[in-house]
């Protein structure tokens, strides 16, 4: 398998060149050519929503997803979240509430509540659900990542006005 | 050091100290380790379930470019298992292949793609064998035996215990219940796929990283099958992206990317597809079970009789313990003056069947439920009273030998009855909507290692510096409970630090003393009291160089907030680190152990090592749902649900497994299913797996799960680690009956398996309108020719907890009589 295409985007805020094969996805170059494992795989089909990442700022299945359609556009991981040594308040709430327990699903979860709270800074527990029901959880039962999504969404209201974007 | 009321730490919300590593994806799991030089190992799996392998030609694909190394079963001479009664697997199949799935070639490749080629292009000629798939015909199937092992026909194995005689107290009962329930099979859905690569060093040694609950267990079985000496392989078990009870077992794909690293000489990685996992499962057996229960005419148990049926497909796994288990813990909830227990466990050609979350005490639990909610239908008595009334006393010896410390499964029902307004709602809800109760109990760690030893089940190291850091080794393994926080947090309270500044190093067979694994609930109880004896030590050795250096007794001085100071004087004292210091300066360098071993069990009988725990943990579940009798749907609104859990040690953490625990039972109960179908002959006949996605094996998604309602019972038991018992299983347990008396609440229909799914409730209702019962589940439950059983007098019918007709001494002395008849 020849790694015979160049590939360049934005990935986590940076200019990113990578070479790649037409038939890697977008998870195997993050994973295995790239070294970001923060990204996680459960099927690669597409089905538990494990390998979500923010392309434009909406979320995808990474697993889905050729890394040749990603040309100069923008992708964000887990390992993007955090401003510099700084959390973002969704990576807190979540460990403090219980939001993760193996941690497994819990990128693809956080990147998809990030995405929601862009899109609906003030979303009620039926639109979190409603945005989290591709992500599937085996551990939490769902509920612990609800209350550390509706804390997370608290913690952003109560900072300092700061325009929440999706880099 | 248990029921401390000056507890710092223990009891209060805190994040867990690896918490931060997995909401910035930190966390490195077993597929996130890439070694330099890796190669790829892929399976070759067989596509038929039953066979004898005539030839295997693995030519073209040696041939190919970028193949390393191609394995067979020739290469893998040692039959390895997990319970030293079954050794009954090989890394690859040699003479036979028994489900599909079962992995027949290894290809070693420079990549997956190549190493995925290179198996498909390998050819097999199989000879197939009848396909068993029916456990009823498997009872009896002789003619197409899957192992030379077991008892007859395909019959794994069968035991069977009367604890007093259960026949008399059935026919002194004022009535009896006889049911016959199936419990179908299911599968952990671990989101993490099983991953493992091995390294091999110079020295011809093997390192072995794997998503495992059990890296011990593992290294075990690797020193047998690949016939190494122990010293020379060291098993690191990575976080595991969820368990659940599915990466207990040691893999085929472990061993066969060891001893391909220690071939090629270089690293080898696998990482089996979502399809593979299915097919690995290990997961819930499928049970059919008949309980025939004598109750006075208030509502008492006189005595039950239990017989169980287990499918458990390819091969041995954990499954004689699973067959134990299904009768073990029924009498833990309520006084149950009798009990005989029948099980048998027999082979079929599907996955094989293991511990799931529950380990084999959720398909009788589910029956047992169902069969008191029919009971106080009957007796028309409340539930809820009717089972406080029988709720087992504390300190109390069961029927067959278990001793119970506290319970407060009384409390847990008192709470969800009155948190859900039990009263104002079961049998007065309108027609369609129901509410249903049910309770449960767990181990709090199995009393015994799965081979025969005196050792500790669970070691802790400590190390502390003149820095003042701590690290505390131990073998435990993360699988996303929360172990390393247990660890953490038992250290820091007794030690009166931050949880922030002990480090933990974990699940690594070279590093890190022997803990059992993470299964059966133990790791809290056990880890956690191995943990505080170790940190006890190494604060004793610092309160004496403290004291020493402050002119004050040892044992007047106090750990707290990162100080060690005067009790009687809070000024008078040094920082944490100025107090390792003084005791390094006066000992030498500082290390301390501590050990846990479970204590000796009351049961004397053989057999009657399953069951014993150091406690047991009770719940209670109120469900209230909804059925669309138009459709069949089930609509959960809500879970009440009450756990006694001793001591909670970090309620985040505790409320976390609870709702997880609520959460998989829900599945079960609706519609999580492992089930099978036989392919067309044209299409070879297979019985291959109906669902193996995660699209089509359903589980709850986050717009199906109710609201859960926690109620925690804190009652400090005296063999836990500040007191605390488990709650990673037990919290599954009674959902699956509750939701079932829930149903029969709201439409009246009685639903003896599980899944309860919409076209179940639909034939009961169909059933109601043409003048029916309204049931629907199994009605026979096969004739099995049970072994006569070990005879064990309860303890209040002056039983010593032996058997009085152990059927091995009977028969020892039988040959021991034929041979001198023979010889004379």
């Amino acid at each position: 398998m020849t790694a015979d295409l160049q590939l360049l985007f934005t990935l986590n805020g940076e200019e990113q060149q990578v070479r790649v094969s037409a038939r890697n996805t977008l998870t195997e170059v993050l994973r295995e050519h790239l070294g970001l494992t923060g990204t996680k795989h459960g099927c690669e089909l597409g089905e538990c929503g494990a390998c979500t990442v923010l392309l434009d700022g909406k979320p995808v299945l990474s697993c889905l997803m050729l890394a040749v359609e990603c040309e100069g556009r923008t992708v964000e991981t887990v390992e993007g979240m955090m401003q510099g040594p700084e959390l973002h308040p969704l990576q807190s709430a979540f460990a403090e509430l219980g939001g993760t327990q193996c941690g497994y699903c819990t990128p693809g979860v956080l990147l998809t509540a990030r995405a929601l709270l862009v899109r609906q800074p003030d979303a009620t527990r039926a639109e979190i659900r409603e945005a989290l029901s591709g992500n599937l959880c085996r551990c939490t039962g769902y509920q612990q990542i609800f209350e550390s999504v509706e804390d997370a969404i608290r913690r952003i209201q109560q900072e300092p006005a700061q325009p929440e974007s999706v880099s | 050091m248990s029921n401390r009321d000056d507890l710092q730490l223990v009891g209060k919300r805190r994040a867990r100290v690896d918490s931060l590593g997995k909401t910035t994806g930190q966390t490195r799991f077993a597929d996130d380790i890439t070694l330099p030089r890796m190669l790829h190992c892929k399976l070759l799996r067989s596509h038929v379930p039953h066979a004898e392998i005539e030839h295997i030609d693995v030519s073209r694909a040696e041939a190919m470019a970028g193949v390393h190394l191609i394995l067979t079963g020739e290469d893998f001479p040692v039959t390895y298992g997990i319970l030293p009664v079954s050794q009954d697997e090989r890394p690859l199949c040699k003479n036979k292949v028994r489900f599909v799935g079962d992995p027949v070639a290894a290809v070693i490749a420079a990549d997956e793609a190549t190493a995925e080629e290179a198996a498909r292009s390998i050819e097999v000629r199989y000879r197939p064998l009848t396909t068993v798939s029916d456990p009823a015909k498997a009872l009896s199937q002789e003619s197409a035996r899957l192992h030379e092992y077991g008892e007859e026909g395909n019959i794994h194995k069968r035991l069977a215990y009367s604890f007093g005689d259960v026949d008399q107290s059935l026919a002194d009962a004022a009535q009896v219940f006889e049911d016959v329930f199936f419990y179908q099979g299911s599968t952990h859905l671990a989101l993490e796929q099983h991953a493992a690569v091995a390294q091999a060093d110079p020295e011809g040694r093997v390192t072995l990283w794997s998503s495992t609950q059990c890296p011990h267990y593992v290294h075990r079985a690797l020193a047998k099958a690949l016939a190494l000496p122990a010293t020379q392989i060291r098993v690191i078990a990575c976080p595991n992206g969820g368990g659940f009870g599915g990466k207990t077992d040691v893999f085929n794909h472990e061993i066969v990317v060891a001893k391909a690293a220690l071939r090629c000489g270089r690293p080898v990685k696998i990482c089996l597809t979502r399809e593979e996992v299915f097919y690995c499962h290990r997961g819930r057996h499928p049970v059919l079970m008949k309980i025939r229960t004598g109750v006075t005419a208030d509502g008492k148990l006189t005595g039950m009789h239990l017989q169980t049926l287990l499918d458990g497909g390819a091969y041995g796994s954990y499954g004689v313990a699973s067959t134990f288990y299904t009768g073990a813990l029924q009498p833990v909830t309520y006084h149950l003056p009798r009990y005989r227990f029948d099980a048998c466990r027999v082979f079929t050609n599907k996955p094989p069947c293991g511990p799931k979350r529950g380990h084999g005490t959720p398909q009788p639990r589910f029956g047992q439920e169902v069969q008191l909610d029919k009971i106080a239908e009957k007796l028309k008595q409340d539930p809820a009273e009717l089972r406080l009334a029988i709720v087992e006393q504390p300190d109390t010896l069961t029927a067959n030998y278990l001793r119970i410390g506290t319970i407060g499964l009384a409390e847990c029902i008192r709470r969800v009855v009155d948190r859900s307004e039990w009263k104002d709602k079961h049998r007065k809800l309108p027609f369609g909507r129901g509410v249903g109760l049910a309770c449960s109990a767990y181990l709090t760690g199995a009393g015994h290692a799965i081979y025969w030893n005196k050792m500790p089940h669970s070691g802790v190291q400590l190390k502390l510096d003149r820095s003042g850091s701590v690290t505390v080794f131990c073998g435990s393994t993360d699988v996303g409970q929360g172990s390393n926080d247990v660890l953490a947090v038992m250290v820091a309270e007794v030690l009166g630090i931050s949880p922030g500044i002990v480090r933990t190093v974990t699940g690594d067979t070279a590093l890190t003393p022997v803990d059992l694994g993470s299964y059966s609930s133990r790791v809290t109880l056990m880890t956690g009291n191995a943990a505080i004896q170790a940190a006890e030590r190494a604060r004793e050795l610092l309160a004496s160089a403290v004291g020493e250096q402050l002119g004050v007794p040892g044992e007047r001085l106090r750990f707290a907030d990162g100080h060690v100071f005067d009790l009687e004087d809070p000024d008078t004292g040094v920082s944490f680190e100025q107090a390792v210091v003084a005791a390094e300066s006066r000992f030498g360098t500082l290390g301390t152990v501590g050990s846990y071993a479970p204590p000796r069990p009351a049961a004397r009988f053989k057999g009657g090592g399953v069951g014993p725990s150091p406690t047991y943990s009770y719940s209670a579940a109120i469900v209230d749902l909804d059925v669309d009798p138009a459709t069949g749907m089930i609509n959960v609104n809500r879970v009440y649900i009450a756990h006694d859990i001793g001591r909670a040690i970090n309620p985040v953490s505790v409320e976390g497994q609870v709702i997880g625990g609520v959460y998989m039972g829900l599945g079960e109960a609706l519609m999580e299913e492992q089930v099978f179908r036989r392919l067309p002959p044209k299409h070879s006949d297979a019985l291959v797996h109906r669902c193996p996605s995660m699209l089509d094996y359903k589980s709850l998604s986050s717009l199906d799960m109710p609201e859960v309602i926690i109620e925690l019972v804190e009652n400090p038991d005296p063999n836990g680690p500040f007191g605390a018992k488990e709650v990673g299983q037990g919290p599954l347990l009674p959902v699956m009956p509750a939701v079932a008396n829930a149903v029969f609440d709201a439409v009246g229909v009685r639903i003896d398996e599980v899944p309860i799914a919409p076209e179940k409730v639909l034939k009961g209702l169909d059933q109601i309108a043409n003048g029916g019962e309204g049931r629907v589940g199994p009605t026979e439950f096969p004739d099995i020719h049970w072994p006569e059983p070990y005879f064990v007098p309860p303890p209040w019918e002056g039983g010593d907890g032996q058997s009085t007709n152990d059927p091995e001494h009977k028969r020892a002395a039988k040959m021991h009589e034929m041979d001198r008849t023979t010889a004379s």
